[in-house]
């Protein structure tokens, strides 16, 4: 199998609202900036594949329109799932391992500020027995972590540590959109208060993948995909153990995540809770720096935030200060869905 | 490394209607992904992935829907991704499940398109009422018929061609058991009698609005030679995009169609198509789609491919078969009608068309386009292993 | 800033939803105040019945009924309900196992407050009065201290008389629009009747419409030029169809037009002349409707009278 490494990770500045951006205005500065890290050109990239959503802005089709940021013409080899970033990463490492591409430029964007996150996420749902009760986002990562609590796996006050670590964490990262000190707030839905959940906000992500010695030549310490997998559970809440994560542990395991210790930990969990959830079915001892980038719940651009877990664990690779991290990435409704990659640094296995 | 050679095993489509009302969501890709793993002999537990496409989720009012669609799938502790790249996506979404196999990442994948038209409206699916944006002035036909106008304009097509398509295809539709319209009376005439909805296309000219889907078992080497039946074997595939809008942009002939077929045929070694290739499903909403797409898929030189449409060659009988399923002026499942367009190349290749069937058909391909004929993909399937 | 336009964007559609077999038996027994479940193989029974198993992906088409009470395994309060769930006012959501059921349905639980919910407690379906073969039959739960259902689910053959097999999901989204700053730059220019687009710094094309980046160079657009008044038609189609939701009688032009100055086509009506003598390359220039801010546009464009352009003079933008 060709060895793959993420060579390059930019990130929009994650905010509330850009009502001055389109989506195109808001990608274009991150595109530029991961393609100028790497000095390659959009049309020496070997394959571009991005991650969106339409119910985010309302509109079909929004990811036809961005495309205009990357300046695909003469035209590109390129292709785009409607889902978070993270899975377009995959694809692009998948079209590396085959061959056709040396490199890949991926990038995802979510602006959440034109609608209500809460109600369109419901959307998402089965649409004979869940959507018709339009059970919000919030309501259900709240049954998650009430039977977290019940399980006797955590509390509200260390739920409220969660937050409290990670938005102190993001204090050090100039794109986070809630960072210092946050009050716990009160329940928004019991026993979630309003810090246990993310900010919602508008952001983009791109990241460049490389092959072999491109990437050595690329990057003075590429973060190398030893393995990246993702699984997907069943849809109903009520078949599911709701304190575990089986899709998360299985994507890990397929990624090799335990095969030797690991140094931090990127998870994608928007919700407090979810991260108890997370550690818990990914084995995460304390010796395991979780998040210190703040996570989601320092910047949660839905459809971008998993890419930019992955983004944020190559990139402390890049600068020396991680040599083997799990970078994580979900999607759905309590984490069904969950993708795992293992990441390290040349010193690390050499 | 070499890339695993890459096979189709099983293909399976659901009958294509305007209304599936017997079934749900759930129970319409379900029956398309059951007849793929019958006809590869396998059950859930051989399928190490699924890949899952189709058009906007606005068309069902499910955002993501494979999400709700993994129990049906039995994708549950299995990879499951989703693939949205408008009307190419059928295509598009078997090309990433055949990487699947060729990077060796997966053994066997699932892989499967559908859209269900009638739980909702297309026209309202594209057509959201975005403020401050012109409202579209003409609906789908009138996004197209301009551009078939510029290529009348260009090549001095007589205005009959189109008409020769639509007869053509439909006629095709009445060998395919899955075809949406089977329109036995169908003649020339009533074809050119048809109103004109967008001049210079009539309604006869253009697809129909279906419910359904279409699956695949794609494998590898070692899993083809379990298979019950012929394998397709890919001998390449691309996906080519460029912006929807663009000052230059070809919408006649885009460049980006050309490309990707330029690289399929690389990958394939096919340096004569019209003489090497046996049989070609492409995607023709509109029916000048097809003398337009002869030219850019390299069928035909510029200004050539209304004279292939009208000396024949592209009927079932002719020496180069354009959607002898009957395509999709006859059934458009929008987000699969990718997939049956790659579907139906194989199994043009494995010799398993029934009545369509292009006697001896050794290579085919399969075409789909989609957004501001803007994103192509297109494979090559072959009855023989890939050389190599 | 610029002024940045932003205007309401509603997302609506009354969803048709069939429901095949075992949906539309659940669904068609909650009318009739019936519960039903779906057996897998291993003697589970999943309520609500879904269609395949999550766990073998097996079809599942055993039908069992269940108890109308059960146990809440897990529970959120929630204190602010959001337009469309099932109840008006402060409510918990809850994860019920009815009696018979192996796993858990979603729905609300009508209670005083959160000090009244725990996981463990028990609860009956409140049934709508008006019910018509949906999940809303179920209104709510509510608190139940009465006697457990039957443990063990009863068969059923999931018939019923004039069966629900589809149903209708209307579904509304919010949105505010902002079409960002090249669209309403435009969009500003238009109020005083003119038709400003964007020049690449790079390739030197003018866009128009503006879409803030040049899709060619991938680059972004700022120097504004103003184009046309007047144009080329480089294309047409004549509609013969009336489109829903637009006043225009048919037969009309939809054409293509390059306005001059313009590297590219915008679309548009033409009108002023009968529609089977447009022509490509007919020269027109646009008539405008509205006044003010975000309602001036072009309603239509008209032959100005000049010589038509030569094809090689727009065979490049066609």
């Amino acid at each position: 199998m060709r060895d793959v490494a993420i060579v390059a990770f930019a990130q929009s500045p994650h905010r509330r609202r850009t009502d001055e951006l389109s989506e195109v205005d808001l990608l274009m500065p991150v595109l530029h900036e991961v393609l100028g890290a790497t000095g390659l050109k959009a049309n020496e990239i070997g394959f571009t594949c991005s991650g969106s959503a339409d119910y985010l802005a309302g509109r079909a089709f929004s990811f036809t329109m961005a495309l205009d940021g990357v300046g695909a013409h003469p035209p590109i080899s390129e292709s785009h799932v409607e889902t978070d970033g993270a899975w377009a990463l995959y694809e692009a490492w998948v079209k590396i391992l085959t061959g056709e591409a040396d490199t890949a430029l991926v990038y995802s964007y979510g602006k959440s500020s034109p609608g209500e996150v809460r109600d369109v996420l419901t959307r998402q749902l089965d649409p004979y027995y869940l959507a018709p009760l339009w059970p919000d986002s919030v309501s259900l990562a709240a049954l998650q972590a009430q039977a977290l609590i019940d399980a006797g796996h955590t509390d509200e006050a260390a739920l409220t540590a969660v937050a409290a670590r990670s938005r102190t964490d993001a204090t050090a990262n100039p794109y986070a959109q809630l960072t210092g000190d946050v009050p716990a707030g009160d329940h928004l839905v019991h026993p979630l208060r309003t810090g246990d959940c993310p900010p919602i906000g508008d952001g983009a992500a791109a990241v460049v993948l490389a092959a072999g010695d491109t990437a050595r030549s690329l990057c003075d310490r590429p973060a190398w995909i030893r393995g990246i997998d993702h699984r997907i559970e069943a849809h109903s809440l009520g078949v599911r153990d709701l304190t575990d994560s089986p899709s998360a542990r299985l994507a890990a395991q397929h990624a090799g995540a335990f095969e030797r210790p690991l140094d931090t930990a990127e998870l994608h969990a928007p919700f407090t809770s979810q991260e108890v959830v997370l550690r818990r079915a990914l084995g995460l001892g304390d010796d395991v720096r979780i998040n210190p980038s703040g996570g989601a719940l320092a910047a949660n651009p839905i459809m971008a935030a998993g890419l930019i877990r992955l983004g944020e664990a190559a990139a402390r690779i890049h600068r020396g200060a991680s040599d083997r991290a799990l970078a994580h990435a979900t999607s759905g409704p309590c984490l069904q869905q969950n993708l795992v990659a293992v990441l390290e640094g040349e010193s690390a296995h050499g | 490394m070499a890339e695993e050679p890459v096979a189709v095993v099983g293909i399976g489509q659901t009958k294509h209607v305007a209304a599936r009302h017997d079934v749900s969501i759930a129970g319409l890709v379900r029956e398309a992904a059951v007849r793929a793993l019958e006809d590869a002999a396998l059950t859930w537990s051989d399928i190490d992935a699924v890949v899952i496409g189709k058009a906007p989720d606005f068309f069902e009012g499910v955002m993501m829907p494979e999400l709700y669609l993994a129990d049906a799938l039995g994708a549950v502790g299995k990879p499951m991704l989703r693939v949205h790249t408008a009307g190419s996506v059928g295509g598009s979404t078997a090309l990433v499940a055949a990487n699947l196999v060729a990077a060796r990442v997966h053994r066997t994948v699932l892989t499967l398109a559908f859209e269900k038209q009638s739980e909702s409206n297309a026209m309202w699916g594209l057509s959201l009422p975005v403020p401050f944006q012109q409202p579209l002035l003409a609906g789908a036909g009138g996004f197209f018929a301009p551009h078939v106008r510029a290529y009348m304009r260009r090549t001095g097509a007589p205005d009959t061609v189109g008409s020769l398509v639509a007869y053509k295809d439909r006629r095709n539709a009445l060998k395919n058991p899955y075809a949406h319209l089977h329109d036995t009376g169908i003649t020339l005439e009533k074809v050119q009698a048809s109103p004109m909805l967008w001049d210079p296309i009539r309604y006869s000219e253009t697809c129909p609005s279906s419910d359904g889907a279409c699956a695949m078992v794609l494998t590898d080497r070692a899993g083809a030679g379990r298979a019950p039946y012929p394998p397709a074997w890919v001998h390449g595939g691309a996906m080519r995009s460029e912006p929807t809008l663009f000052a230059g942009k070809d919408f006649v002939s885009p460049q980006a169609g050309r490309d990707c077929a330029a690289d399929v045929y690389r990958q394939a070694r096919i340096t004569d198509p019209r003489r090497e290739i046996d049989a070609v499903e492409m995607y023709v909403p509109f029916s000048w789609y097809e003398p337009m797409w002869l030219e850019n898929l390299g069928f035909a030189g510029e200004g050539e491919g209304w004279k292939l449409t009208e000396a024949g060659v592209t009927e079932l009988d002719g020496d180069l078969p354009v959607n002898p399923s009957g395509g999709v002026l006859s059934t458009n499942p929008i987000g699969a009608s990718g997939m049956i367009r790659f579907a139906e190349a194989a199994l043009q290749v494995r010799g398993r068309a029934g009545e369509h069937q292009i006697d001896g058909a050794a290579r085919a391909v399969g075409h789909a386009y989609g957004g501001g004929a803007q994103f192509f993909a297109m494979w090559l399937v072959g009855s023989q292993p890939p050389p190599g | 800033m610029t002024d940045i336009l932003s205007a309401p964007l509603v997302v609506e559609f009354p969803f048709t939803r069939s429901l095949g077999p075992v949906q539309s038996a659940f669904l068609t027994g909650l009318r009739e105040r019936t519960v039903l479940g779906v057996r897998t193989s291993d003697g589970t029974v999943l309520v609500p019945p879904t269609e395949y198993d999550p766990v073998t992906a097996d079809e599942l088409r055993e039908l069992v009924e269940v108890a109308a009470t059960g146990t809440v395994t897990t529970w959120a309060w929630n204190p602010s309900p959001r337009r469309n769930q099932p109840l008006g006012t402060p409510f918990a959501w809850v994860l019920v196992r009815l009696d018979g059921a192996g796993t858990a349905l979603l729905h609300a639980l009508d209670a005083p407050g959160p000090d009244a919910v725990r996981t463990g407690m028990r609860v009956r379906i409140r049934w709508a009065p008006t019910r018509t073969g949906a999940i809303t039959d179920i209104a709510c739960f509510e608190p139940y201290d009465g006697e457990p259902g039957p443990g063990e689910p009863a068969p059923h053959t999931g018939e019923f008389t004039d069966p629900v097999t589809g149903i209708v999901a209307p579904a509304r989204l919010d949105y505010v629009h902002t079409p960002g700053r090249a669209q309403s730059a435009y969009l500003k220019a238009l109020e005083d009747h003119r038709t400003v687009g964007e020049r690449c710094p790079a390739c030197r094309k003018v866009y128009v419409p503006p879409r803030g980046a040049c899709p060619t160079c991938g680059i972004a657009t700022a120097e504004q030029v103003e184009v046309g008044p007047r144009g080329t038609v480089t294309t047409f189609c004549i509609v013969n169809i009336k489109a829903k939701n637009l006043d225009i009688e048919v037969p009309y032009v939809y054409a293509h037009i390059a306005l001059d100055g313009a590297d590219l086509a915008l679309h548009g009506r033409i009108a002023g002349i009968p529609y089977d003598q447009v022509r490509m390359g007919l020269r027109v220039e646009p008539v405008w409707a509205g006044a003010g801010r975000g309602s001036s546009h072009v309603d239509h464009y008209r032959p100005t009278g000049e010589p038509d352009a030569d094809y090689d003079t727009y065979k490049e933008l066609v």
